[in-house]
């Protein structure tokens, strides 16, 4: 009997998030009208993020002659504002939003023997491009789960290699790394839909959000996913401000 | 038990729906198996059918890649490097571009040649239907087969003399694209980032030492070792160099590494009359 009732519960949780994303959306003209901004704050001392040590290689030695190299995996700015945190939209997004794909082409660079950015947001189906500014080969190996869609490729980019042109099929979080220079990791964070991520202030606009209520999504590498809800009313922007407490 | 295997089963997938991004690595069934069971390779004029298949790999192959091959087999603690799993569909030895999916023909040549090195052995005692029908069940693994065609092999155009030139001038092309970082200057796989390699699973791996008479694990001929620095070596930090090596250069770079290599070649008593010393890697690039 006990099995029977799980059975309907689950079954109506189902039909429950399989209806309310066939109700059909608010039909939207122009995408381009609503926001959602916020920060995203680190609450407590932020973690000791360590030194890098590049003696491996004489050319990212020298580049970093004038500063110290650390990893990256907790950025923060003045006031506790967190960088590098991925801001999408989890719930409420239907129709066009969802379905069409940003055509700006973001760029992710070899630079200094680190990733600029640290962390890449896009789209799914949205082309990236990844440039090299060093003088060092670099090969960029993005270890994406292939049971989601996304296929794992490894490409060499030797001092003046062209950009590479890719994009990714499916919603993933992915690590890029470089085996030559072991302490160079990133992320590709690929969503479906409008997306922002915060700037060394740890603020953050998510553009083309149609009047409507949404979950708001906060990704943060070592730190996880939070969520809020926020309601974008025509000419008011919604609000969603993080904060992630330090580990 | 069937209505808890039917909650658990909508759970998971109402879970699947909600979390996005989902970082889990999907564990296939034998329900899945079976439903892929009409698989089929196409080697020449050879048709592998996977069911076919199933007593070889019962026999012979399951030990170390496993029931569902994952690579999970009985031998798995004991055998290193790791046996490959098939559900991922990512393969070292393919003549197809990084991130795709390798050629029926490109496995059934890994059957046969085996890869050095490693416990997976020449398995020169099949015949080629029974080796078709392999490749087929491996095919029915990996999901990706249902949703996927394999990439388009790349093109190899046809091997040119050797010259002390061309030698010279693979030399170069070793310098510049700095494949010394990995496999060092005289290919002895001691380069500065060599100690710290690890393939996609994390586990340490080693660069190919081309000193040591070993045969590199894609194959040993001339068109074999360009295939490989030209596709890549999936699921290994080994990159795909085919958009900074040009076909010509290819070929040069073929024959600089036949000079490294311990085994005797023509390439190898050139090289000893030019004088030819190893790339300088504190030279400035462009000029090691």
């Amino acid at each position: 009997m006990r099995k029977h009732y799980k059975f309907a519960a689950v079954a109506s949780a189902i039909l429950l998030i399989c209806g309310s994303a066939l109700i059909p959306g608010k039909k939207v003209s122009a995408a381009g009208q609503g926001k959602i901004t916020g920060t995203v704050k680190l609450d407590g001392a932020a973690p000791h993020m360590k030194g890098i040590d590049m003696s491996k290689d004489p050319y990212c030695v020298k580049a970093h002659a004038n500063d110290t190299p650390h990893l990256e995996q907790v950025v923060v700015g003045p006031n506790g504002g967190l960088q590098n945190v991925v801001l999408y939209i989890s719930e409420g997004l239907t129709g066009s939003e969802l379905t069409e794909v940003a055509k700006e082409v973001p760029v992710f660079d070899q630079k200094n023997c680190m990733y600029t950015p640290h962390v890449l947001a896009m789209d799914v189906g949205q082309t990236f491009k990844v440039t090299s500014s060093d003088q060092t080969t670099h090969n960029i190996h993005p270890l994406p789960n292939p049971m989601t869609g996304n296929i794992p490729w490894n490409q060499s980019q030797p001092p003046g290699a062209a950009p590479i042109e890719k994009s990714w099929k499916a919603v993933e979080v992915i690590p890029v790394k470089c085996n030559i220079h072991p302490w160079m990791n990133g992320w590709y964070v690929v969503v479906k839909g409008p997306y922002a991520t915060t700037d060394a202030s740890g603020n953050y606009t998510i553009n083309n959000v149609p009047p409507g209520n949404y979950t708001v999504t906060a990704w943060q590498e070592l730190y996880g996913t939070q969520t809020q809800k926020v309601t974008v009313a025509a000419g008011k922007p919604g609000t969603a401000d993080f904060t992630f407490k330090a580990k | 038990m069937r209505t808890r295997l039917q909650t658990w089963s909508l759970l998971v997938g109402a879970t699947a729906v909600l979390a996005l991004p989902m970082p889990s690595w999907a564990q296939l069934t034998q329900s899945d198996l079976a439903s892929r069971m009409g698989m089929e390779s196409h080697i020449g004029k050879i048709t592998g059918h996977a069911k076919d298949a199933k007593a070889d790999y019962r026999r012979y192959c399951v030990g170390c890649h496993g029931e569902l091959g994952d690579g999970n087999g009985e031998n798995f603690p004991w055998v290193d490097p790791k046996p490959r799993d098939f559900q991922l569909g990512i393969f070292k030895c393919r003549s197809t571009p990084t991130g795709t999916l390798p050629t029926d023909k490109d496995l059934f040549d890994t059957i046969a040649r085996g890869l050095d090195r490693s416990n997976m052995p020449q398995w020169s005692t099949f015949t080629k239907q029974e080796r078709a029908d392999l490749v087929a069940w491996i095919k029915h693994f990996s999901p990706r087969w249902a949703n996927e065609k394999p990439g388009t092999p790349i093109q190899i155009p046809p091997e040119p003399d050797v010259t002390a030139e061309r030698i010279k001038a693979g030399r170069d092309v070793y310098a510049r694209v700095q494949c010394w970082k990995c496999h060092g200057v005289l290919g002895q796989a001691n380069g500065p980032s060599a100690a710290t390699l690890t393939d996609d699973l994390g586990r340490p791996i080693a660069a190919f030492n081309f000193t040591e008479g070993a045969k590199p694990k894609c194959g040993d001929t001339d068109r074999d070792i360009y295939r490989i620095f030209m596709t890549g070596l999936d699921g290994t930090p080994m990159p795909s160099f085919a958009d900074n090596i040009k076909p010509d250069e290819a070929w040069d770079l073929v024959f600089y590494l036949r000079t490294l290599m311990s085994q005797n070649s023509k390439e190898k008593t050139m090289a000893k009359q030019l004088g030819l010393k190893p790339v300088d890697p504190n030279a400035p690039a462009g000029q090691q």
